[in-house]
C-alpha cells in the first residue's frame, strides 16, 4: 500500500486525526436522505401498492403510499350493467371476503326497492352463513400472509390449509372459491347444499386446532413479538378522525361493529362479542383478528343451530327470476324472465347509503338509482381505504423493516382500496 | 332516528343556507348551499347535539342534464350519538370548486383526491390535491357521464416500431 496515499486520504473520509481499528467502524459516516421505491409489485406488498419513502440510514423520514394500481373501474362498468349484473363485479372488491360484498350490495338494492324487510328468514340466516365464513377466510389469509412475511412459513401454511377447507365448502355451496356470486337482489341464488352443516361443524373443529397450534407458535415468540409490539401505534382519537373501522379502528379501542351497533340481517339473535384492543399496535390487531376468527365462529355456530327452513328468495315477479320448470313450459315466465335479463330490475328513483361489516371494517355501498334497471352510480366506500391513508403518517420515523408487519395488518386488499 | 340532526341544522343557519332536508329509506339528508359546506361541517362536528366526529365517506355524483350539475355528496356519523346524515353541496360544471373539510377530519384527504380525479370537483384548502386512482398524465375525468369510455387515452400503448 502506498504509505504517502492512505493515511491522509482515510483521514479526509473518516474524519479522525489518526487512522485506528476504531476508525474501521466508521462512525461519523455522513449519511444522506435517499429516495426508496416500494413497489408496486413487491413480495411484502399485500396487492399492488406503491410507496416511495424517503429514508436516512434504516429510518424513514417521509412515506408517499400511492394507490390506483388495481382500479378496474368498477363504477364506471356497474353504470353500464343490471342492477344484478353487478353482482360479479362486487366479488372482485374485496376478492378474500366475496361473499361480505355481495350481502352488503344485495342489502343496499334491497332497501332502495323496500323489500328489505321481506327477505326470507332461511335466506337471511344463509347470508349470515356465508358472510361469517367470507370473514374467516379474509382474517386467516391476513394473517397468514403476514406471519409469512415476517418469517413464520409453518403459519402461513397451517392458516391456508385452513382457509382451503373454507374455500371448499363455498366452492360447493356457490360454484366458486372466490368469486362467488352467490347473492341475488331478494335472497340467494341457490340453496345450502345437503351436508352443509355436518361439514361446517366438522371444519370449525379443526380449523380451533389450527389456531391452538398458530397461537403456540406466535403469541409468546420473541421475534414475533419485538417485531409487532409498539409499532405503529393508532390511538382511539387518530381512529375516529381517520375513518378508521373494523379490526384496525377496533385494536385502537374503537368500540365501533356494524353487527352490533346497527344490527342487520339476523345478528340481533345471535350472542358474539367484538374484541376491542388496548395499545393499537401491530400486535393488537393481530390479536384482534385472531380473537374475531374465534367469536366469528361462535356466529357460525349459533347460525347453524337455528337454520330455520323455507324458501331462499322473496318471491316478487318483478325482482325473482321465475324457476326453470315455468321458463322452459310457460310463456308468462319467459317473457318475464326475459324482461328481468335485459331490462334488469327497476328499482324506483332514489339514494341509499347502506353499509355493513365487512372483512375490514365498515364497508358502505351509496346507490343512486334513476328509475331504470341499470344504477346511475354505484359507490363502495372502501374500509381499508383509510387504513392505507393513515400509513403516510404513521411510517415516518419507523424502521425500514417496520413497514412489512405494519402493512401486513392493515390488510389492505387491492381489490378494495383501488376498485 | 337522525332527525335531531335536520333539526339542529334548521334551527342554527337561519340565512339559507340550508336549502333542503328530508329523510328517504331511513337516511337523514340535507342540502347545503355551496358557499356555506365548510361552516355546515365545522357546526356538526362541533355542535354536541349532533357531535358528527367520523366522516364515512366523501364522493360526487354527475346529475347529467340537472343544474347544477355535480352534487358533492359527504356522510358523516357519530360515534357517540350513532346517527348518520347526508350532505349534499351542488356544484356547478364552469366552477367545480369547494371548500376542503380536510382541516376538520384527516380522513377526507384521499376521498377528494378521489373526487377530483374521477370528477373533477376540485377542493379549495386541500394540501396535496393530485390524481390518486389514475396515472398523473391521465387525460379527463372518467366518472362524469360524457366521458367517452371508448377512446383511447394516451400513454397506454407501447410506440410501435421504436426499440426498448
Amino acid at each position: 500500500m502506498d504509505q504517502s496515499i492512505a493515511p491522509t486520504s482515510r483521514r479526509v473520509v473518516l474524519g479522525v486525526s489518526e487512522p485506528t481499528d476504531d476508525a474501521l467502524d466508521a462512525p461519523d459516516l455522513p449519511t444522506e436522505p435517499m429516495p426508496l421505491n416500494m413497489g408496486p409489485s413487491h413480495p411484502a406488498m399485500h396487492g399492488t401498492v406503491r410507496m416511495v419513502l424517503d429514508v436516512e440510514g434504516e429510518k424513514i423520514t417521509s412515506a408517499d403510499v400511492q394507490i390506483g394500481y388495481l382500479h378496474r373501474c368498477f363504477e364506471k362498468e356497474s353504470e353500464s350493467a343490471t342492477w344484478t349484473q353487478v353482482f360479479p363485479y362486487t366479488d372482485r372488491l374485496n376478492y378474500v371476503s366475496p361473499m361480505l360484498n355481495n350481502v352488503g350490495y344485495a342489502i343496499a338494492v334491497e332497501k332502495l326497492l323496500g323489500i328489505d324487510k321481506q327477505i326470507p328468514e332461511r335466506a337471511q340466516f344463509i347470508r349470515v352463513l356465508v358472510g361469517e365464513m367470507s370473514r374467516v377466510t379474509d382474517h386467516l389469509t391476513c394473517l397468514g400472509a403476514g406471519a409469512m412475511e415476517l418469517g413464520a412459513f409453518t403459519v402461513f401454511l397451517y392458516m391456508l390449509k385452513a382457509r382451503e377447507w373454507f374455500y371448499e365448502l363455498l366452492e360447493e355451496v356457490s360454484g366458486a372459491r372466490l368469486t362467488h356470486s352467490y347473492m341475488r337482489i331478494g335472497g340467494v341464488c341457490d340453496d345450502l347444499t345437503e351436508d352443509f352443516v355436518p361439514r361446517l361443524t366438522d371444519i370449525l373443529k379443526r380449523t380451533r386446532v389450527v389456531l391452538e397450534d398458530v397461537s403456540k407458535l406466535l403469541d409468546r415468540n420473541r421475534i414475533f413479538r419485538d417485531r409487532m409490539d409498539g409499532i405503529a401505534i393508532i390511538t382511539r382519537e387518530d381512529a375516529i378522525a381517520w375513518g378508521l373501522t373494523g379490526p384496525v379502528g377496533r385494536s385502537a379501542g374503537l368500540a365501533y361493529d356494524v353487527r352490533k351497533d346497527h344490527p342487520y340481517l339476523v345478528y340481533d339473535r345471535f350472542d358474539f362479542d367484538v374484541p376491542i384492543g388496548s395499545v393499537g399496535d401491530n400486535f393488537d390487531r393481530y390479536a384482534c383478528r385472531v380473537e374475531e376468527i374465534k367469536q366469528s365462529m361462535r356466529i357460525l355456530e349459533q347460525a347453524m343451530e337455528q337454520l330455520p327452513g323455507g324458501p331462499v328468495v322473496v318471491k316478487d315477479p318483478r325482482i325473482t327470476l321465475p324457476p326453470k320448470s315455468e321458463t322452459y313450459n310457460s310463456i308468462e315466465a319467459m317473457i318475464a324472465h326475459f324482461k328481468i335479463i335485459m331490462d334488469g330490475i327497476h328499482v324506483p328513483p332514489g339514494e341509499i347509503y347502506s353499509f355493513t361489516e365487512g372483512g375490514n371494517g365498515e364497508l358502505g355501498f351509496y346507490l343512486v338509482s334513476d328509475g331504470t334497471g341499470r344504477p346511475w352510480k354505484c359507490r363502495v366506500r372502501p374500509p381499508c381505504l383509510p387504513a392505507v391513508q393513515i400509513m403516510m403518517k404513521l411510517l415516518p420515523g419507523l424502521f425500514l423493516a417496520d413497514v412489512v408487519p405494519t402493512f401486513g395488518m392493515m390488510n389492505m386488499i387491492g381489490g378494495e382500496c383501488d376498485r | 332516528m337522525a332527525q335531531i340532526i335536520l333539526d339542529t341544522l334548521i334551527g342554527h343557519f337561519k340565512s339559507g343556507e340550508i336549502i333542503d332536508t328530508g329523510s328517504q329509506h331511513g337516511n337523514e339528508w340535507a342540502r347545503v348551499r355551496r358557499d356555506a359546506w365548510l361552516a355546515v361541517a365545522t357546526f356538526l362536528r362541533d355542535d354536541p347535539a349532533t357531535a358528527m366526529n367520523m366522516m364515512s365517506d366523501l364522493t360526487a355524483v354527475d346529475r347529467f342534464g340537472h343544474e347544477p350539475r355535480f352534487d358533492v355528496v359527504m356522510h358523516l356519523y357519530s360515534i357517540d350519538k350513532k346517527h348518520r346524515v347526508r350532505l349534499y353541496g351542488g356544484v356547478p360544471e364552469e366552477d367545480p370548486t369547494i371548500e376542503s373539510v380536510v382541516s376538520l377530519w384527516p380522513a377526507v384527504n384521499w376521498f377528494e383526491r378521489e373526487a377530483f380525479d374521477l370528477y373533477g370537483v376540485r377542493f379549495k384548502g386541500h394540501p396535496d390535491l393530485r390524481r390518486i386512482l389514475m396515472y398523473p398524465e391521465f387525460v379527463g375525468h372518467p366518472l362524469r357521464k360524457d366521458y367517452p369510455k371508448e377512446k383511447r387515452q394516451p400513454l397506454i400503448r407501447r410506440q410501435m416500431g421504436k426499440a426498448d
